[in-house]
């Protein structure tokens, strides 16, 4: 296991390192002077001066890549251009929206899509299988944007239940704070309900046609306890994996989702940032949220391995 | 499932022909310019001279939706065909020359795997600037991977199979093989794969023009009409609802399609698309 572990950590690491390469090189190095596309060719001399002073541009491009890098490490992201806040504060801040709408989007998605999936597979080839195979289309269809935008006219100025957008914060109250995330953690879980109900139908397709399912069958195991403790234990496999997986597309679709409900998340940070050219909070941004997916990948992986039935020799 | 009774395929089929002749005809007909504005008829719901409707400027829904469908479909395609013209190629010789191309392929597809593909996107267009032209490059980086990766594993597949071996036991050299053997076979899995990464294009398309940074006006795109109908969906619903309906049938029309034909084609070959 510890090998196992060290040699994921590994590999995480090194995607993560040439992550930092790939947004370093495309944001500090590419655009030649980064000060002059931050403020434009309009700026005066002495205003972008100042910012390349602060951005260190007058140093060799290895030093200031591993400045960066340091720097991550240790916390300091630097100033925001904008905000004149330090970046890591803005981080904090905005993380605790965005973690908590993207847990809430998984925790949604996955008590929809698992009881969806069980049922199709379940009822194969009846009217039951074939609507969650629909809603499975629909959902993959249906941009997630245009879902918020629905729900907000249907919940929000329809019927009053919501807020049409917006986060109070959570000096407000658990409860104000987490009803204003409902909406957008259920606009932001339907593709990953979607796709994670078809993947559980197939999962426990594949293993109520597996041997060991028969014999339980044979031994005289009601079906129930057939699907909890055979199916279902085997079948979360794939489907774990495909949780983790999903996690990176569910960031993305955090970005927009944030920017439908004006929530103040990363996401949002982010496309402010890019809109207002804050390359500092952009490159911070963007190494958080591929962090981020690393770790829940990793996590993914020790979970894999928890819930792997078999000899680890053969998993 | 005879090859005229699957239903997936019909339905998938018909949208994305409906879809296409729309696109088609807005070339030569569209019931009003799409850039006309009359503020005297501004925000009116669907009647028989609009019959989606106007926008707050009061330019013609249908219109602009027809134009928006040539717009998403001409972006997914060259986006698309960038990603198989130079993606192919490098899968072909990830899986023909194995080692080093093999694993520096790879790398490279996992790298861009990492990062939210709407996330890549944005920072593209961040760097290049919002335009059609630029979301063509940023949606197209991102097929080059898929399309790496997708021709790798089905080339690898058919290169394990005895009529493969065969031209190679018989003194064909490699490019032959790959050029006579390999990519024809392999073509089965592009085309699924094509269909379904033009659905994700479209869609992706619709999110950078709903963020302001793809398609830009006076152009008219569904994702930018999305973005302008939520300051006036309050008093004229229909304005948000057809251009997400427009896109939502657009992909709904792709996947079903794409699904269709590698039921169709081959039913192995689905082991190997990717969908996201």
């Amino acid at each position: 296991m510890i090998g196992f572990l060290a040699r994921r950590l590994l590999g995480l690491g090194l995607t993560l390192w040439l992550a930092s390469l790939v947004v370093f090189v495309v944001l500090e190095v590419l655009p030649g002077d980064p000060a002059l596309l931050m403020l434009g060719v309009d700026a005066r001399p002495d205003t972008l001066a100042a910012l390349r002073a602060q951005m260190g541009l007058d140093q060799p491009v290895p030093v200031r890549y591993l400045g960066w890098i340091g720097g991550l490490l240790s916390g300091d992201m630097g100033i925001s251009h904008t905000y004149a806040v330090p970046v890591a504060d803005l981080v904090r801040d905005r993380l605790a929206v965005t973690a908590p709408l993207a847990g809430l989007a998984i925790l949604l998605s996955t008590a929809v899509a698992l009881p969806l999936g069980v049922l199709a597979a379940s009822r194969r080839g009846r009217v039951a299988d074939y609507g969650v195979m629909a809603f499975s289309q629909l959902g993959v269809a249906i941009p997630n944007f245009w879902f918020g935008i629905l729900l907000v006219l249907w919940l929000s100025i329809g019927l009053g239940w919501f807020e049409a957008g917006g986060f109070p914060g959570w000096s407000e109250g658990l409860g104000p704070a987490l009803k204003s995330l409902i909406l957008p953690a259920v606009t932001l879980g339907l593709t990953e309900a979607a796709i994670l109900a078809r993947i559980t139908r197939a999962a426990v397709l594949d293993t109520l046609g597996e041997d060991y399912v028969r014999t339980a069958r044979a031994k005289g195991l009601g079906a129930g306890a057939v699907m909890r403790r055979h199916v279902l234990r085997n079948a979360l496999i794939p489907i774990t994996t495909i949780v983790g997986l999903q996690f990176a597309f569910l960031l993305g679709g955090a970005i927009v989702v944030e920017n439908v409900f004006f929530l103040p998340g990363l996401g949002r940070l982010l496309f402010q940032a890019i809109s207002q050219r804050d390359l500092i909070v952009v490159k911070d941004v963007v190494m958080v949220l591929a962090a981020l997916v690393v770790a829940v990948n990793l996590i993914v992986d020790i979970l894999y391995a928890a819930i792997d039935p078999r000899p680890k020799g053969m998993a | 499932m005879s090859r005229f009774g699957h239903p997936g395929l019909l339905i998938g089929g018909t949208l994305t022909l409906l879809i296409a002749a729309m696109a088609l005809l807005s070339l030569v007909w569209t019931p009003y310019p799409p850039d006309a504005i009359r503020i005297a008829a501004r925000l009116q719901p669907p009647t028989w001279a609009h019959w989606l409707g106007t926008d707050h400027f009061g330019r013609d829904m249908l219109s602009m939706i027809m134009v928006g469908a040539r717009n998403s479909i001409s972006v997914g395609a060259v986006a698309v065909g960038l990603g198989m013209a130079v993606g192919v190629p490098l899968g072909l010789a990830a899986a023909t020359l194995g080692g080093w191309t093999d694993e520096a392929v790879g790398r490279l597809t996992d790298l861009t795997f990492a990062f939210p593909a709407i996330l890549s996107a944005i920072l593209i267009t961040a760097l290049l600037g919002p335009g059609a032209v630029n979301a063509i490059v940023a949606i197209g980086i991102l097929n080059i991977a898929v399309f790496a990766r997708v021709t790798r594993a089905a080339a690898l597949h058919v290169m394990a199979r005895p009529f493969v071996r065969a031209a190679a036991a018989l003194g064909r050299g490699p490019l032959s093989v790959t050029l006579v053997h390999v990519l024809p076979n392999v073509a089965g899995a592009l085309v699924v794969q094509a269909t379904i990464s033009f659905a994700v294009a479209i869609l992706a398309e619709a999110g950078l023009s709903y963020l302001g940074l793809g398609i830009q006006p006076p152009a008219p795109s569904w994702g930018k009409m999305l973005n302008e109908a939520q300051t006036f969906m309050a008093p004229r619903p229909t304005l948000a609802i057809f251009p997400g309906a427009a896109i939502a049938l657009a992909v709904l029309g792709l996947n079903l399609l794409g699904d269709g034909l590698r039921d169709l084609l081959d039913p192995r070959i689905g082991k190997v698309s990717a969908k996201r």
